[in-house]
């Protein structure tokens, strides 16, 4: 092969690389959002209220107990479980139980989920129980947005002062 | 190894970027590193701040900052490349076996490593691109079990992310490639001579194709991330982001599965199946002098210069490990005992293969030289891993075989033209660059060219020596050229004769 020919096949050889790159470090756009939808993303971080009653220890259970340990006041690690359910123009979205985090069930139950929604008005009702009770629920919000195309709703639960948030 | 005989024919086996992979790698990462210095300096962490201080080196300096971005961009994507490559050759030609084993294990979690700096590199440009990577890549991670708090609600809204999120990243950024370089420290722990750099031509080609890239399509953003918005369409690095459209698609708990199992999978490899383990080279001391030659040419770092144990008056002695030895028989070829001369005693050199001592080579060169006639006589020399020379076999050919070229002392060639077994010794080995145990071609060359110990002597002709560098797929060439080599032979002989 003379040199000339050489040089021709290495430029190849490169230049074919750096297409190759230079495509793919871009092409094809991914684009798997419809586009006239919206998107709604329904997300909590929260610990339920504790599973039982706090109650005070008596003279004997304290003695059973080291000094360092002799805590007169327990209350139970365990949470309850929650309850939440998403709502939209009447239909439920999203229902779950969701049990606490944690070895010990002491820490906070998690949720994160996404829907894609058609853009447009929506009435949505976030619902949340932290407590024992049967029926019902302990946090209710009920909202009525307007969401572009290419929107993103958060609805949060920011804990029981706040409650449900719409971002 | 087509495409690797193609790219010998445009780039000579010195420059063939497919024998230099791994050091091509390695340059890659130099400049990703190099490159992101200089972008360190001017990025600056926090929202909106990271976006604009990329835009500004994108734009406002786009003459060096500019440059340096798309080159830090191409280069870890040529990296992610060379590293697939290397991978995919090193099973290929099965060279990830045996006790190559350490060597393989290392690189897999490197894999991971390049994918982890390449993914939060995107996060910290902070464009649509980066919201994208974000949020899927949290996604993902979240669905292990071991966080408190998912961690993509840290972009639910804007409202939700803090500045100081950035300063974590640009650390994990900064530490991924650190914990990197360490790791290819141990990569190439049991590799004697590593490449590591690429030779100079083939750095400047390389180098020329990245710099061309970045003026031609350089790098830039795509608009400043806003959480309010799904930031669709994207334009996805797919060197990099793969996975993430894959457990949009599959789920997390597949992509999890899949990048686990093909990890666990990859790490077996040297195991699927275990490689037999050939007798390990062994040394006699009665015979070794301690002269290093051995351990210098040991591609494997396989054998060391240790104290003498046996009261001779030489300062060292060689050392085997057998878990690190992977029988080529190179050592065999660089101990100037090794020879086939010593007729009063046997012919035991300073070290050795049990499986094919230098008195069985001996024995088998007799054997093979004795059913040759004619006066184009070839006895060929050649490489198990390379190709089945048996097939050569015939009344002017015999061929004797050899678990690498370099493991045959140049004596030998001298004691084969200097008894008349044979007019001519072909050597025939595997193509430069492609050599099984890594030094076999670059050894023999340098020992039959006189510039590496053990010489071939001064009184061997040269003519009458072939040396024939062939893949498996260049068979015809092997022939071709040792047709070429045994007419070559009849005119030696004939002309001999005249004379």
């Amino acid at each position: 092969m003379t040199s000339t020919l050489r040089y021709l096949g290495q430029g190849t050889v490169y230049a074919l690389f750096a297409a190759l790159i230079g495509y793919l470090s871009m092409y094809p756009v991914y684009n798997p959002f419809p586009s006239d939808h919206a998107l709604v993303k329904f997300s909590l971080a929260y610990a339920g209220k504790p599973k039982g009653e706090c109650h005070r220890r008596t003279a004997e259970e304290l003695a059973k107990l080291a000094p360092n340990m002799r805590k007169p006041f327990v209350c139970p690690r365990q949470r309850l479980s929650l309850l939440i359910e998403l709502e939209m123009d009447g239909a439920v979205l999203y229902r779950d139980v969701l049990n606490p985090t944690g070895l010990s069930g002491d820490g906070p139950s998690r949720a994160y989920r996404r829907f894609t929604v058609p853009a447009g008005e929506h009435r949505f009702v976030a619902r949340l129980r932290d407590s024992d009770r049967a029926e019902g629920f302990d946090h209710v919000r009920d909202e009525k947005v307007t969401l572009k195309v290419g929107q993103n709703l958060a609805i949060d639960f920011k804990g029981t002062a706040a409650g449900f948030t719409f971002n | 190894m087509w495409l690797e005989g193609w790219l010998d024919r445009a780039f000579g086996s010195r420059w063939n970027p497919m024998y230099h992979l791994g050091a091509l790698g390695y340059f890659y990462f130099w400049v990703v590193v190099i490159s992101g210095v200089y972008l360190y300096i001017f990025f600056d962490t926090g929202i909106p701040n990271a976006f604009k201080s990329v835009e500004y080196l994108t734009n406002e300096q786009w003459w060096l900052g500019g440059i340096l971005r798309s080159l830090h961009r191409y280069a870890s994507d040529a990296l992610m490349v060379m590293m697939g490559l290397h991978i995919a050759r090193l099973w290929a030609f099965d060279r990830c076996r045996g006790n190559r084993w350490f060597t393989w294990i290392t690189g897999v979690p490197l894999i991971w490593l390049v994918f982890v700096a390449g993914v939060s590199g995107y996060w910290l440009v902070w464009d649509k691109l980066a919201q994208y990577v974000a949020i899927a890549s949290t996604e993902w991670l979240d669905f292990l079990p071991i966080f408190g708090e998912p961690i993509a609600r840290n972009f639910l809204s804007p409202k939700t992310l803090d500045s100081r999120f950035f300063t974590l990243l640009m650390f994990l950024h900064i530490a991924v490639p650190l914990i990197m370089l360490f790791l290819l420290w141990f990569h190439l722990q049991r590799i004697n001579r590593a490449k590591v750099n690429p030779p100079r031509g083939l750095a400047i080609g390389t180098m020329a194709m990245l710099l061309v890239l970045s003026l031609v399509e350089p790098a830039t953003s795509q608009g400043i991330a806003d959480l309010s918005r799904v930031p669709f369409p994207v334009k996805l690095d797919w060197f990099y982001l793969w996975p993430f459209p894959l457990a949009e698609r599959w789920g997390a708990a597949v992509l999890w599965g899949l990048a686990v199992g093909s990890t666990l999978l990859l790490a077996a490899i040297p195991w699927l199946p275990p490689q037999r383990k050939e007798a390990t080279a062994v040394v006699d001391l009665d015979n070794c002098n301690g002269c290093t030659r051995c351990a210098e040419d040991c591609p494997y770092a396989a054998i060391t210069m240790g104290p003498r144990t046996d009261g001779k008056p030489f300062e060292r002695q060689a050392v085997v490990d057998p878990d690190l030895c992977v029988s080529c028989g190179i050592c065999v070829g660089s101990c100037p005992t090794a020879t086939p001369f010593r007729r009063a005693t046997a012919p035991i050199p300073g070290i050795q293969l049990p499986a094919l001592t230098v008195e069985e080579l001996r024995s088998r060169v007799t054997v093979a030289a004795k059913g040759l006639a004619g006066n184009d006589r070839v006895l060929v020399f050649g490489c198990d891993h390379a190709n089945k020379t048996d097939k050569l076999n015939g009344t002017g050919v015999a061929t004797v075989g050899l678990p690498c070229a370099a493991m045959l002392p140049p004596s030998f060639i001298d004691y084969v033209l200097s008894r008349g077994l044979a007019d001519g010794v072909a050597i025939a080995g595997c193509r430069d660059g492609e050599c099984c145990f890594r030094f076999g071609v670059r050894w023999t060359e340098a020992r039959l060219n006189g510039e590496r110990d053990p010489h071939l002597r001064a009184r061997v002709p040269r003519q009458r020596i072939a040396r024939i560098w062939a893949a498996p797929t260049e068979w015809r060439r092997l022939e071709s050229d040792l047709a070429d080599f045994r007419a070559r032979l009849r005119v030696m002989t004939e002309k001999e004769a005249a004379e």
